[in-house]
Formats: C-alpha cells, sequence, structure tokens
C-alpha cells in the first residue's frame, strides 16, 4: 500500500496560530478580574478578553448596529483578508458594500466567541493562573455564555439596542439566545439554519468528531502544546466528517459524482481515487492550520448543551413570551442538519407567544452550508426584512447613508 | 405576478378604491381597529398592509415563497406554510379574526381549516368563489363542460381549486359545523356587493363571490 498517504501536517507553525488566541489581529475587549464571565458550569471566568472586527460606522442615535454571530468553525474576520489563512472573510457572500449588510449603512459587529481559538478567551489561551495555555482546564462554555459575552462587549461599545442580530447554525442559536436572554436589547433578527436545541443526531456528529480528535495520540490528554504536537489528523477526520453534513447528497453528487481525481482508472489502493475524497481531505488539512482542537471540543460540546425550552420549564414559548423583537426565520430545503422542521417547531414557538415573525424555506441542494454561498434567493430575503426593519427603526434609507 | 394563477382574483377588473381591492376593503371594514389578524393565503400582503394602516396587528400565512419574499420586503410578519398542515400548530384564541380570502376552495379539507379559523380566532371572515353563480350553471347546463371564467380560468385538470361550493352549500356547511354568521356579503362580477335585502337564492344565483364575517356557536341564517 505505498500509494497510501497520510493527511499532511499543517502548514502554518502551530506558533502563528497561538500568537493569534492570544494577541489576535484584532480589536480587543479586555475584562479585568473585577468584570468577571458568570458561566453557566458555576466558574466565574476572569479575567477575559473578547476579540472582535468592526465595519462601517455607528449613527449619532447608536441605532444602526448589526451583531453577526459566527457558526462553529467561524470567526470574527467576516469581511476582511483572514490574517492565518490569507483568504476573504467567511460572509463576504451577506457582508460588504452593496450586499445585504452594508458597512455603509449598519455598524457591523462580530466577535470570536468565548472558547474559541482567534484571540477571545479559550482554551487555546494562556491561562494567567500558571501561564501555561488552558487545554482541558478551560470551563466548560454554554451558547449562553458566548451570548452573555458578547453583551459585555456591547456594553462596552456603548450600544443600548442592537438594530439587528445575525446569524447561522452555531450563530443562529447564539441569535436565538439573543432573543430569550435580553429581548429589549434586540430589535430584530436573522435566524437563519438553526434550531432551539440540538438534536440528538448533531450531537452523536459531534461526538463522531470529538472521539476523532481524541484517539489521536498527538491530542495527548488535552496537553499537546506543552508537549509540542498537534492533534491534526484527528482534528482533520473530525472535520472530513462534519463537511459531509454541511453539505447534501445532491450537492456531492452535483459537484463530483464518481469522478476519478486526476488519473482514468483506480489505483487498487486506498489512495484518493476519487474527486470527493480528495476534496474531503483536502477540507480537513486547511482547517486544522487554523483551528485550535481543543477549541474545536469546547464549541461543539457548547452547541450540544444548547435547548432554550429545557431553561424554560421545557415550554419553548414562554422563551419568547411577549417579545417585541422582529424575527426572520430562514431554512433550506436540502439541510439535514438543522432541518426545516427544526426552523418550523421555532416559528410555531413565536406564534405561540405572538411574536412578530417571518419564516421562508429557501429551494436549494447546497444543504447547511447553503448560508455561507450564493444563494440569491436567501440574500434576497435578508436584504428584504433588513430594510424593513430598518424603516421600521427609523433608519434613513434602511440605515444612516 | 404568480399569485394570480393560483389564488383567482375577484371580479372581471378587480375593482379598485383608492389603490385597493375592493373585496378587500369589506374584508379590512369587517375588522375592529386595535385587533389582531391571522390572514391565511395572504399572496403578497396586500391586504394585511391595507389592514396594517388602520392600526391593526397582522400575521400572515402564505404557501409561495414569491409572496412571502414580497410580504417580508413590505415589513409584514409572514409564515411560509399552508392552511392544511400548519393552521394546526396555532394555540386556541391566538387572534381576533383569521380571515381565509379566495383560499378556502383549494385546500384538502376545508372544514377541518374552517373549524381551525374558528378555533385559533374569535371570529373568521371566508370569501370564497360561488359555484353557483349563473355564468356557472350556464356552462354546466349548456356547455356541458365544467365552468371556466375570467376569475377561474384553469380546465379542470390543471386547477388548484379541488372544492368548489356554492354560496348555499356554505351555508350548510355552517349550520353543520354549528358556526354563527354574523355577516353575510355577495358581490357581483364587479365587486358590488348584491343588494342586502333579497333572498339567498338570489345570492346563489348572481353573486361571484361570497364574504362571511363568522363567529362560534349559535345557528345562523
Amino acid at each position: 500500500m505505498s500509494n497510501v498517504r497520510p493527511i499532511p501536517s499543517p502548514q502554518t507553525q502551530s506558533d502563528d496560530r497561538a500568537h493569534e488566541a492570544d494577541h489576535p489581529s484584532s480589536l480587543v475587549a479586555k475584562f479585568g478580574m473585577d468584570q468577571p464571565l458568570k458561566l453557566d458550569c458555576g466558574v466565574d471566568l476572569a479575567p477575559f478578553q473578547i476579540a472582535y472586527q468592526t465595519y462601517g460606522e455607528l449613527n449619532a442615535e447608536r441605532s444602526n448596529a448589526i451583531l453577526i454571530c459566527h457558526a462553529l468553525t467561524g470567526d470574527q474576520h467576516v469581511n476582511n483578508i483572514h490574517p492565518v489563512t490569507g483568504k476573504p472573510g467567511w460572509w463576504d457572500t451577506m457582508v460588504g458594500a452593496g450586499k445585504p449588510i452594508d458597512p455603509d449603512k449598519y455598524f457591523i459587529i462580530c466577535s470570536n466567541v468565548i472558547g474559541g481559538c482567534m484571540g477571545s478567551t479559550g482554551p487555546a489561551s494562556l491561562n494567567p493562573a500558571n501561564g501555561k495555555v488552558w487545554g482541558l482546564d478551560f470551563p466548560i462554555i454554554t451558547i449562553p455564555d458566548m451570548v452573555r459575552a458578547q453583551a459585555m462587549l456591547i456594553d462596552r461599545l456603548g450600544i443600548t439596542t442592537l438594530f439587528c442580530v445575525v446569524g447561522g447554525s452555531m450563530g443562529g442559536m447564539q441569535v436565538l439566545q439573543w432573543t430569550a436572554a435580553y429581548p429589549e436589547r434586540v430589535f430584530s433578527t436573522l435566524a437563519i439554519a438553526c434550531s432551539t436545541r440540538h438534536s440528538a443526531q448533531n450531537i452523536a456528529f459531534h461526538e463522531l468528531g470529538r472521539q476523532a480528535v481524541m484517539a489521536d495520540p498527538d491530542w495527548r490528554g488535552g496537553r499537546y502544546v506543552d508537549e509540542d504536537t498537534h492533534p491534526h489528523r484527528g482534528l482533520a477526520v473530525a472535520r472530513m466528517a462534519a463537511h459531509i453534513t454541511y453539505l447534501s447528497d445532491a450537492a456531492l453528487h452535483r459537484k463530483f459524482g464518481r469522478r476519478m481525481q486526476d488519473r482514468e482508472l483506480p489505483t487498487f489502493s486506498f489512495d484518493a481515487d476519487f474527486q470527493v475524497e480528495s476534496y474531503l481531505r483536502y477540507q480537513g488539512s486547511s482547517f486544522v492550520e487554523r483551528f485550535d482542537a481543543n477549541s474545536y471540543l469546547y464549541l461543539t460540546r457548547a452547541m450540544d448543551y444548547f435547548d432554550i425550552a429545557a431553561d424554560h420549564n421545557g415550554v419553548l414559548a414562554k422563551a419568547f413570551a411577549g417579545i417585541k423583537t422582529r424575527f426572520c426565520v430562514v431554512s433550506f430545503t436540502s439541510d439535514w442538519l438543522f432541518p426545516t422542521s427544526e426552523s418550523r417547531a421555532l416559528v410555531h414557538a413565536l406564534n405561540a407567544s405572538s411574536a412578530r415573525v417571518s419564516f421562508a424555506e429557501i429551494e436549494t441542494d447546497r444543504g447547511h452550508d447553503a448560508f455561507l454561498l450564493d444563494v440569491p434567493e436567501f440574500l434576497e430575503i435578508s436584504r428584504a426584512f433588513l430594510l424593513a426593519a430598518g424603516k421600521a427603526r427609523g433608519l434613513k434609507d434602511g440605515g444612516q447613508s | 405576478m404568480s399569485m394570480q394563477q393560483t389564488l383567482p382574483l375577484p371580479g372581471v377588473a378587480p375593482e379598485r378604491t383608492g389603490g385597493y381591492r375592493r373585496d378587500h376593503l369589506l374584508v379590512a371594514e369587517m375588522v375592529r381597529p386595535g385587533s389582531r389578524v391571522l390572514d391565511v393565503g395572504c399572496g403578497d400582503g396586500e391586504l394585511l398592509q391595507l389592514l396594517e394602516s388602520r392600526g391593526i396587528d397582522g400575521r400572515g400565512i402564505e404557501l409561495s415563497r414569491e409572496g412571502v419574499n414580497g410580504c417580508v420586503a413590505k415589513g409584514l410578519a409572514v409564515v411560509q406554510g399552508d392552511a392544511d398542515t400548519d393552521l394546526v400548530n396555532y394555540p386556541d384564541d391566538a387572534f381576533d379574526y383569521v380571515i381565509l380570502s379566495q383560499t378556502l376552495q383549494a385546500t384538502r379539507q376545508p372544514k377541518v381549516v374552517l373549524e381551525n379559523l374558528l378555533r385559533i380566532g374569535q371570529r373568521a371572515i371566508v370569501s370564497f368563489p360561488n359555484f353557483g353563480f349563473w355564468k356557472m350553471r350556464l356552462q354546466l347546463l349548456i356547455g356541458g363542460h365544467m365552468p371556466r371564467t375570467e376569475n377561474l380560468p384553469a380546465s379542470w385538470y390543471d386547477t388548484s381549486n379541488i372544492h368548489f361550493c356554492t354560496i348555499k352549500d356554505f351555508v350548510e356547511l355552517c349550520e353543520q359545523i354549528n358556526v354563527k354568521m354574523e355577516r353575510a356579503v355577495a358581490l357581483d362580477l364587479y365587486g358590488r356587493p348584491v343588494p342586502l335585502n333579497l333572498p339567498w337564492w338570489v345570492w346563489n344565483m348572481f353573486g361571484e363571490q361570497g364574504v362571511f364575517l363568522l363567529s362560534r356557536g349559535g345557528k345562523g341564517k
């Protein structure tokens, strides 16, 4: 089996990534010992920091701020060149000049979630108690913890009410948590391809990913930084498995079919004969260049624990009782990770709470990832919703310009 | 506009007053100001917009995504959904009025839908094309084929309207499921009300569509 090639080691030195974890190429809000982040697990995290990016300008009334919540493996670099990968921002279909979320109209904020690895305090950061990387000593965090940290950042920025909170997938979970925890601080929300609780199937996929990381001997019980290793094979496998769940059978078939990679005939080996294999390996190996393995464990765990109804005696509608926020909920027909049925359950609860909710299911074969892609109908409804909400908010032309 | 293919517009050329369709104005007039309304099959939101301009808190359900998009762009709160399958998910007494405009005949279970309307809303406003209209009768009687009109142009094999009824049929259904008719108006081909003091059979003959304000319990006209 001489043709078998293992997943390559990351090209980026883990030093670069580690540097971003504590000294990000972003704005940083530092919170001292006097301002702890009260975590759901009972720990008061202090000191801690939040790394964030902003685009556009806050208007005089402070009424045009949009908070973007990133997904599991996203970060604050929504609309600028990524400092580690050198690639464009992760949401340049949605954000940018002439796009639905336009920095000429809105003041756009995106922060790295607590527990992340791009500059907000997380398992890849240095633990001030001993000067070593936190690793598994970092406390377990939840989606409500992420949102609590974002609220502290918004306070720091002097913003009382956000014009809109926007996000897809794990970002959508944060959006919903914002409305449940701080309804009076959120004028409108765009909740995309998400749910109010993580399903058993999704928890199962996350467990698969975590076990892949932990099964890598280089993981070293989470102490890989101290021991100068990195579980890149385990993390790459986790990413490959997860990536399949972000696509759809139809999209994979359309993109790759059974086509061969740079060859006519099978090699009768375990090399990546098929294009789809090659693609997945690339996805896996490029991911480990920019992401911390422990952070992946913590953030998947946060999603698993998410269940808004459980925090309201099992009745989802209670979470949104009397809410004035305008909701726009969007799902995609081919998304089997966060299927339309999950969005509908949310919409039914919002209806039962007399909330002002719009809902659309977008027809696409591109799976869960559709929210990150150029899907015109999705971008169109996002734009329409923001413009109408901006009008209701009294923003001139939906913004300051 | 694709809505016109699935939801027939009433009146040959729907007469407008102040930019609004006459049947919409009639419906709007039936709704008390300040109340909460659900418009089932709200299309591109024209009626909802009229209601909101009168201080009514409106919500909509619409099957087509184009319709939902149009509504969202108008700042309306509209959910993509189906009257047959989604009304069951709304709680009792969630609205003061539930409107079903020109959609009843396209539902799979009109009776269940009607019952749901009056479970969700204190009152329901239902309008539908009258299959007892003289032009319809004449086509079947003389022409010997399924009626098609300017407002219902689809052939029998490609129409989305699967449960046609006459005004008389609808009145009987209301009586059967103990629905009270608070107000009934028949509109002629031009969207004008057929005079009030005429007997049912005249309405059933000359009404191109019926508009009913319904509430729970009691016996009808």
